[in-house]
């Protein structure tokens, strides 16, 4: 097959190539009448010269017939023909077009860097890579991103989800969706672009069945298994391409569904990794048995053994007659408390809960069901327990590469009155969680739940039913926050006992093992 | 080779040449038990038997220095019998890079004294706490580098080391004063920087040290005066002690204590421990580290 004859960073090229100039051919189009004279003229006049001298030598192996084919090929035909077109010329002939147009664009590109604006998509490896782009989710409130987004879910046959109520003004730049319009209402049964165990999974993080870091990651990971085993390779297409193009509308999908969490983010580089590393010549059956067994291994090693090793570690730091303190649920510092008991350690805890959530019921029933003494307050009442407690055992949703902890929203309160009466504070976190983002306060990026779940009724009222009248209120349910450094005394990996301060040599160190 | 022996070797080491760091005299100790030892078959005998010599040297001086020491020198070993499988040419190639390493270490309290100097100014006064050598050693080239300076040292009970150190820095014609340790906090205002050595440097960035050390970084931070430690990198060991408590056990006391006593509760620790936000900059032979990169440099050795 010719495909294989060109290298995998040519491919990549080609795809980037034809990706452009799908924006190009849109920005064209989107153009006023007066604009319209100007941009083709500037498209076209330099390519024909240029293409037939650049064509012969840009092409490597296809053979020398395909070389009159790009000069009098219609450059207004779509760049990214249809797969009913693609019969229609030949894949070489193709490949050649779009190496011609690569070159040209290459050309014409130096003396017009400067014009491109820092939000196109202009292939980073072409320009200065300094240049990064804002995600989509935390710029709702500039409606080109919206309108951008919206475009690229229509593409993708996902519908797009709808904010509810008012937003907090300080957050106004960031999504907020209610728990009773889930996106699957909007999609047809049964849905052809969306395979249906993402459909399933959509709907479990976004109704909150499935919830925490970990739980979200393995529930993921699970049901890519699944896409993979489902999988068919369709006729004149690489496993290794389609299957990565396969899995962005899902990925799209799911984060309308909920937003992405780092950890799910690190698991699908890594999945996106693994398959785009498949060699060419691999067979399908062997290849998807390949991947399914990278997916069973991250698990093991990133989840359930890093959560051995983390026990491990920290049991070393509770001693007897210890009076721990935890937050929430962690599915980590749980499994550690459980651990711990089991060796026989002697100590008593202390769950902290809040609303609207109220997770450390869950945590406080899965402590006594092993027999653990407990104590349960809400979170108002911290400073009034700590003077009891010895250690303060928290978990993490993500590590951030400046030392940053974000984790559920209340970890950075509970750390910041631990510090002030010198109980030391102890993030437990695996390194799959370690993130390159830096953020230093909780606004920039977080997320929004159901404002509606802050209303509650009591003896048959409920005070906050209608909000949504009051212009002039609104109400706030925020998931995450972050907690500086310094407030933290040790974070314990499964690399070992790290200060808080370590983790970008970690990044780095895990980067050099990639 | 007998481990009685063994300890009896060590002792002599530290007898003969008091300047050696502890540390060092227990990898020279653990060199030489790998140059006579007959016994071992393979390598994950050799490294059961170093296992056990490294503990028994342990009850015998119970720093952290020897530990941490101990800790370095097995790293070292499983790292170079990675390489080499063979056991013989393993021991050849391990007795090699070990003389090397003792050679390079030996070189390392220099090393700090030449990185330190620079940050003792004309005039200055320095309050130091307890007997170190490293500390004297800096002091000694910063007057050789011809530097006016004053000296407060803390008597340091229990054992009055502080005296010693005054005694060896008469000898070398700076002029130093004797303070209680009870009037550190009346003298901080006095002072311009605060140099101290250190048993062992933790992974947090912090140090273990003489006890006192805690108080004086307390009241320097208090008055907002630098707070200099000065250690060798063969001082680094895994601890991540959370607070004094957490220091573990076989630290806190002398050997003998150790040994003797039943009920360690009433008894007084010997060390505590310096949490790293007190800190200001620990200078060693890798160069000039703050406490936070300690944790990279142990992650480089030790990963």
């Amino acid at each position: 097959n010719e495909g294989k004859e060109l290298s995998k960073e040519e491919k990549q090229r080609l795809r980037k190539q034809k990706k452009q100039q799908k924006k190009q051919k849109e920005r064209k189009n989107e153009k006023s009448e007066t604009e319209k004279e100007k941009t083709p003229v500037s498209l076209l006049p330099p390519p024909r010269p240029v293409a037939t001298q650049k064509a012969p030598s840009a092409l490597p192996a296809p053979a020398s017939a395909p070389i009159p084919v790009p000069a009098s090929a219609p450059f207004h035909s779509s760049p990214a023909p249809s797969p009913a077109d693609k019969p229609a010329k030949s894949k070489a002939e193709l490949k050649a077009e779009r190496r011609a147009r690569q070159e040209t664009d290459r050309a014409a590109k130096q003396p017009g860097s400067s014009s491109s604006g820092i939000k196109t998509k202009v292939p980073l490896s072409e320009l200065n890579p300094v240049v990064k782009r804002l995600p989509e989710h935390v710029q709702v409130d500039d409606p080109a991103v919206v309108k951008r987004l919206a475009k690229k879910l229509e593409r993708q046959q996902i519908p797009l989800r709808s904010d509810y109520g008012y937003k907090v003004s300080l957050f106004s730049h960031l999504h907020q969706y209610s728990r009773k319009a889930p996106l699957t209402q909007q999609l047809s049964i049964p849905s052809t672009v969306i395979h249906p165990s993402i459909v399933r999974l959509g709907l479990q993080y976004s109704q909150g069945i499935v919830a925490g870091s970990n739980a979200r990651s393995v529930a993921l990971l699970h049901a890519f298994k699944q896409v993979i085993r489902d999988y068919t390779t369709p006729p004149n297409e690489e496993l290794s391409r389609d299957l990565v193009n396969k899995l962005k509308p899902y990925i799209s999908f799911l984060n309308q569904c909920r937003p992405l969490s780092a950890s799910m983010g690190n698991a699908i580089k890594y999945i996106k990794k693994e398959i785009s590393n498949i060699p060419s010549q691999c067979k399908e059956e062997e290849a998807k048995t390949k991947l399914l067994t990278c997916i069973d291994r991250y698990i093991e090693e990133k989840i359930v053994l890093a959560a051995k090793a983390i026990s491990k570690y920290a049991i070393e730091k509770i001693s007897d007659g210890d009076v721990i303190l935890v937050y929430g649920c962690s599915s980590l510092v749980n499994n550690i408390l459980c651990e711990a008991f089991e060796k026989s350690r002697k100590f008593r805890v202390i769950v902290v809960d809040s609303r609207p959530r109220l997770e450390g019921r869950e945590a406080l029933r899965r402590l006594v069901q092993r027999g653990i003494s407990c104590t349960y307050v809400l979170i108002s009442a911290l400073s009034y327990i700590l003077p009891e407690v010895s250690k303060v055992f928290l978990g993490a949703h993500a590590l951030l590469a400046n030392g940053y902890v974000m984790s559920r929203v209340g970890t950075s309160q509970i750390a910041l009155v631990a510090r002030t009466f010198n109980v030391p504070v102890l993030v437990c976190c695996e390194t799959y969680k370690f993130c390159e983002k830096v953020q230093t306060d909780s606004f920039v990026s977080n997320e929004l739940d159901d404002p509606d779940d802050l209303m509650v009724t009591r003896k048959g009222k409920t005070q906050l039913e209608n909000w949504q009248d009051v212009s002039s209120l609104g109400l706030l349910n925020l998931v995450y926050d972050v907690t500086p450094p310094d407030f933290v005394d040790l974070v314990i990996t499964d690399l070992g006992m790290i200060p808080c301060t370590s983790v970008p040599v970690v990044l780095r160190v895990k980067n050099l093992d990639q | 080779m007998n481990l009685m022996k063994l300890v009896e070797y060590f002792r002599t080491q530290v007898r003969q040449d008091p300047e050696v760091p502890s540390a060092v005299a227990a990898i020279r100790t653990l060199l030489e038990f790998l140059k006579r030892d007959q016994t071992g078959e393979t390598i994950l005998g050799l490294r059961e038997n170093l296992t056990q010599t490294i503990r028994r040297l342990e009850e015998a001086d119970s720093s952290v220095a020897v530990s941490s020491g101990g800790e370095l020198f097995l790293r070292f070993i499983s790292l170079t019998s990675l390489e080499h499988p063979d056991l013989s040419q393993c021991k050849k190639v391990m007795v090699e890079r070990g003389e090397l390493f003792l050679k390079k270490i030996s070189l390392s309290r220099s090393k700090v004294a030449k990185l330190c100097h620079t940050f003792i100014k004309d005039g200055a006064k320095i309050l130091t706490h307890s007997s170190s050598r490293v500390v004297l050693k800096v002091l000694e080239s910063a007057a050789a580098d011809k530097k006016r300076f004053t000296v407060y040292v803390t008597e340091s009970q229990p054992d009055s080391a502080g005296r010693q150190m005054a005694d060896k820095l008469q000898n070398l014609n700076i002029p130093v004063t004797v303070v209680l340790d009870a009037a550190v906090g009346y003298i901080m205002e006095k002072v311009d920087l605060v140099i101290v050595g250190a048993e062992g440097v933790v992974e947090s960035g912090g140090i273990i040290n003489k006890i006192g050390t805690y108080q004086l970084a307390v009241c320097s931070k208090a008055h907002n005066k630098p707070f200099y430690v000065v250690a060798e990198s063969f001082k680094f060991v895994r601890l991540y002690p959370l607070n004094q408590q957490d220091v573990p056990e076989r630290f806190k006391y002398k050997a003998d204590t150790l040994k003797a006593v039943e009920d360690l509760a009433e008894e007084h620790p010997m060390i505590d421990y310096t949490p790293p936000s007190l800190i200001t900059l620990l200078f060693t032979d890798l160069g000039v580290l703050t406490p936070s990169a300690v944790s990279d440099e142990l992650i480089k050795l030790y990963l």
